[in-house]
């Protein structure tokens, strides 16, 4: 497949080694992998914090990005940019009053996939030949889980990962505090979530917890790593690019 | 203008985007009333620390009711089938003379038969109809005796909703003795109403 | 104007002994409803269900509460309509002066929390005497609710013990068990309820077909305020009416699994109108309005008058888990607090709830209604934004505005948004040490540094992607 990378303005940044690996596990499965220079952001964070209509040129620009009929498929490492494709452009493009717009979210939305949703439910892959010699748990980010409704694909993925002991994260379903400006405005409560995020991951005994979204590993890695916990994030499409 | 015609005025102005030709109400399938099963409605009602039994002789388990909470003065509505214990008195209340208050709070217990019972949930339902009684009868007193003909069991709240549509008689629907759960989510029995709720199943 | 949430909920997140009880509550009710849940053969579907009834009921509102009114007066009970609270209020106190009372037993109302009934009886000399072990606590304590179902869940039960022992007669050598607290309770309030000749409830439901109020309930109070006294007044949002009987089987599964997480709760009443000889002789319903409307004028705002006060969503929401109700400072806290208060009160008496979550979604997984609260607090986050008054919140919206769009135009252009991504690397380079900022900064990043490190920029992405693979 032709597949177009949609790197997220977070990644981007701050993780690229996330881009990497992504584009290392795709290659490795036999795709073409493209980057479209011209993306920035999906538009999430103001769209979230009530900036709807400034948003909507994001999703305009996302649109003619994305929307080349050439790509057969565009792949996120990020559960919650692929839940705002899915779950807001729609209304976003109801609410500029462009139909031509709408017609053009329609027809991209369908085509991005979260990565983990692309290897095991697109792809029919479980095991992509990766090593990750780790014990590692695994934290379902709320976006991932309820929104995009991944299911257990980054667990099967995880379980087919030469190497790597998983163990079960306790109260894995709570959400770990990021919630985007929710980590600033209301800082207090944010942490109070952290730390019992941190004290599950750390009950595990684990010395990697993975997860979807860099958003709430760089949340829950911050914290891991002021506490000198010993323990880090790493994101699951890392620990997929890694071979022996 | 009247609070009223402002109250609906503000509603129709606020509801200016629903379609006028749109159902008011969403259509759910019509239910047929289905029985229910005997032994999960005495499982689910004993759940709720009910004591349940099942007997052929209603007047026997009556009597041995009235032993196990040494009750002497039972309260009966009108239409009840003759199933007063030996050594028990029955009050009869009705509509033409009906028990002062002192009498009623004052009785030992209260017996009465039931409408119908929801399996699933282990329910019992009065409607005021025969043998049921006003409702002050089956809340003062602190024991509750009620025979829940086997017949009478159906499967599941939709299914005793659909029964009781045809009445405007008050109902009330008794899972279980009084309780409560505000002091640290444990749930405590007895507040007000009958603390102590026996159910004899017959037939 | 409300205490900013995050202010009160700092406050709130130190006090030890309630995040221990709520932190016990909410892990024990969780427990419940899912144990429950998972025995109905299609719990989604009878969601679904719930919601079309629902919808249906509000977006025909003034029909269904049109026939409401009919059904009731035929039955024999006589309904009012009240724009606001003091208009309800004084409906109260009138109908309770006119059945010769200076008293009321009252059984637990949301409703008539909302409006400060009790208050506003007592100014007209008429005492409310609440019977709901929680309430009464709650009035004993002189105190305020801090969750829908369970309203005095931040007090254990010595202190609930200290609180009887100080205000009701006879209870000097009273212990701290469960059991021994209600047999109090009970004393003390079974006499009001054979002597008091005007009852007060709310409603949970009621029918516009037949004219049929429904009141769940566990401990029996309800059924004595409802059935003893003469008169009896039923205070209801409009929000309440169901089109059909047939609806309460729907809502009678979905509300005690998802609220105490039974499959029944123990005495549900169902009544219409009068009936001669058994219970009250007058039935009043006051049908109260009070910024019901204005929540209804939202097409995506009004799906919170769905509502149907199980509490689910304060139980599941991680936020609400660690601040309590009073945070909120609103009769309705939690999720859905979040997104009717604002709506009710109007925006500006209570601006940061819309914020006052992560937006994770557990709230609108349990609700058995299905209200999408995530996509109504973001909805409501940008009315607040577009609608902003008032001099504080202008200028902090004004501020962060000027942000946004900045930030919107760095997004608008790859040139713009790569030299911003350069830049930052270059500001964040000084103050990091091993790819990391571990120290408090001030400014906006002050948030999130106090508790964890960040992340610094290195070479980007697309650097090297253009480096290595165009």
């Amino acid at each position: 497949m032709r597949v177009a990378l949609f790197i997220t303005c977070v990644n981007d940044t701050l993780f690229p080694d996330t881009g990497r690996a992504t584009v290392r596990v795709l290659e490795r499965l036999g795709h073409e992998v493209v980057f479209p220079l011209e993306q920035t952001c999906c538009g999430q964070m103001h769209a979230n914090s009530g900036y709807q209509l400034e948003a909507v040129p994001l999703v305009r620009r996302f649109a003619r990005v994305f929307g080349d009929p050439s790509y057969d498929a565009v792949v996120c490492p990020s559960g919650s940019c692929a839940a705002m494709v899915h779950d807001q452009y729609a209304r976003l493009a109801e609410l500029s009053g462009d139909e031509e717009l709408a017609r053009a979210v329609t027809a991209v939305a369908p085509k991005v996939h979260e990565l983990s949703q692309f290897l095991v439910d697109v792809l029919g892959v479980e095991d992509v030949g990766a090593y990750f010699p780790h014990k590692v748990t695994y934290h379902p980010t709320c976006h991932s889980l309820r929104l995009l409704k991944v299911g257990d694909a980054p667990l099967r993925l995880l379980r087919n990962v030469r190497g790597l002991r998983l163990v079960e994260l306790p109260e894995a379903t709570t959400c770990c505090g990021f919630g985007g400006t929710f980590a600033v405005k209301n800082a207090d409560t944010s942490t109070a979530m952290l730390t019992d995020k941190l004290r599950s991951v750390l009950d595990t005994g684990a010395e990697v917890c993975a997860a979807v979204d860099n958003s709430c590993l760089m949340h829950i890695g911050g914290g891991l790593s002021r506490q000198r916990t010993g323990v880090r994030t790493v994101h699951l499409a890392e620990i997929l690019a890694g071979t022996e | 203008m009247s609070a009223r015609d402002e109250i609906l005025g503000r509603i129709h102005t606020a509801l200016a985007d629903v379609p006028a030709d749109e159902p008011p109400a969403a259509l759910l399938d019509p239910v047929v009333a289905a029985p229910g099963d005997v032994d999960r409605f005495a499982e689910r009602a004993a759940d709720y620390r009910a004591t349940v039994v099942r007997a052929d002789d209603v007047a026997a388990a009556v009597a041995a009711a009235c032993e196990r909470h040494d009750a002497r003065r039972l309260l009966a509505p009108d239409g009840l089938p003759d199933w007063a214990p030996e050594g028990v008195e029955l009050v009869t209340d009705t509509p033409a003379a009906p028990l002062d208050r002192d009498t009623v709070a004052g009785a030992d217990g209260v017996l009465t038969t039931c409408a119908l019972a929801i399996a699933e949930t282990g329910t019992i339902i009065l409607d005021a109809g025969p043998g049921q009684g006003r409702r002050a009868l089956t809340l003062l007193p602190d024991l509750h005796i009620c025979v829940v003909p086997a017949d009478r069991i159906v499967a599941g709240v939709p299914d005793a909703i659909a029964e009781l549509a045809a009445t405007r008689a008050p109902i009330t629907f008794i899972s279980g003795p009084s309780a409560t759960s505000d002091i640290e989510l444990n749930r405590v029995e007895g507040v007000h109403g009958p603390r102590r709720l026996e159910i004899v199943i017959a037939g | 104007m409300s205490r900013p949430f995050p202010e009160a909920a700092r406050e709130a997140l130190e006090n030890t002994q309630l995040r221990h009880n709520l932190r016990v509550a909410t892990h024990t009710i969780r427990g419940k409803r899912n144990a429950v849940v998972s025995e109905v053969p299609d719990w989604e579907a009878l969601r679904d269900q719930g919601a079309r009834i629902k919808e249906a009921a509000m977006r025909h509102l003034d029909g269904h509460l049109e026939q409401l009114e009919r059904s009731v007066t035929a039955a024999g009970g006589t309904v009012h309509w009240a724009r606001d609270a003091d208009e309800a209020n004084a409906t109260v106190a009138r109908l309770v002066r006119e059945a010769g009372s200076r008293e009321a037993i009252k059984v637990k109302s949301l409703a008539t929390d909302e409006i400060g009934l009790n208050e506003a009886l007592a100014r007209e000399g008429i005492t409310a005497h609440e019977t709901d072990l929680a309430e009464l606590i709650v009035q004993l304590g002189h105190d305020r609710q801090s969750h829908i179902l369970v309203p005095a869940i931040h007090r254990n039960r010595a202190e609930i013990r200290e609180l009887f022992r100080r205000e009701l007669p006879g209870t000097e050598d009273l212990t701290d068990e469960p059991a021994a607290l209600a047999e109090a309770a009970r004393r003390h309030l079974r006499e009001r309820f054979l002597s008091v000749g005007v009852g007060i409830s709310g409603a949970n439901f009621a029918v516009a077909e037949t004219g049929t109020v429904c009141v769940v309930e566990s401990e029996g109070n309800g059924r004595m305020c409802t059935t003893l006294p003469r008169v009896l007044i039923t205070v209801m949002g409009i929000e309440k009416v169901l089109p059909r009987f047939a609806d309460l089987g729907v809502m009678l599964q979905l509300l005690p699994r998802s609220s105490t997480g039974e499959r029944m709760n123990p005495y549900t009443s169902l009544w219409t109108g009068v009936t001669p000889g058994d219970g009250p002789e007058a039935f009043h319903l006051v049908l109260l309005d009070a910024g019901r409307t204005n929540v209804l004028a939202d097409p995506i705002g009004r799906q919170a008058l769905h509502c149907i006060r199980c509490s689910a969503c304060l139980n599941v929401c991680p936020v609400y888990e660690r601040t309590g109700g009073h945070a909120y400072e609103s009769t309705y806290p939690g999720p859905i607090g979040a997104i009717l208060t604002p709506q009710l009160q109007g925006l500006a008496a209570a601006p940061t709830l819309p914020w006052a979550s992560s937006l994770c979604g557990a709230c609108y997984e349990v609700c058995p209604v299905k209200i999408d609260i995530p996509s109504v607090l973001v909805h409501l986050r940008g009315r607040v934004v577009r609608e902003a008054k008032g001099d504080g919140w202008r200028a902090r919206v004004a501020g962060e505005r000027l942000a946004m769009e900045a930030m919107a135009r760095v997004f608008a252009s790859r040139r713009r948004y790569e030299a911003a991504q350069r830049a930052a690397r270059a500001g964040a380079w000084p103050l990091s040490r091993g790819g990391k900022i571990e120290r408090r900064l001030p400014g906006p990043l002050a948030g999130w540094t106090q508790a964890r490190d960040l992340p610094v920029p290195g070479a980007s992405f697309r650097d090297w992607w253009r480096r290595e693979r165009a």
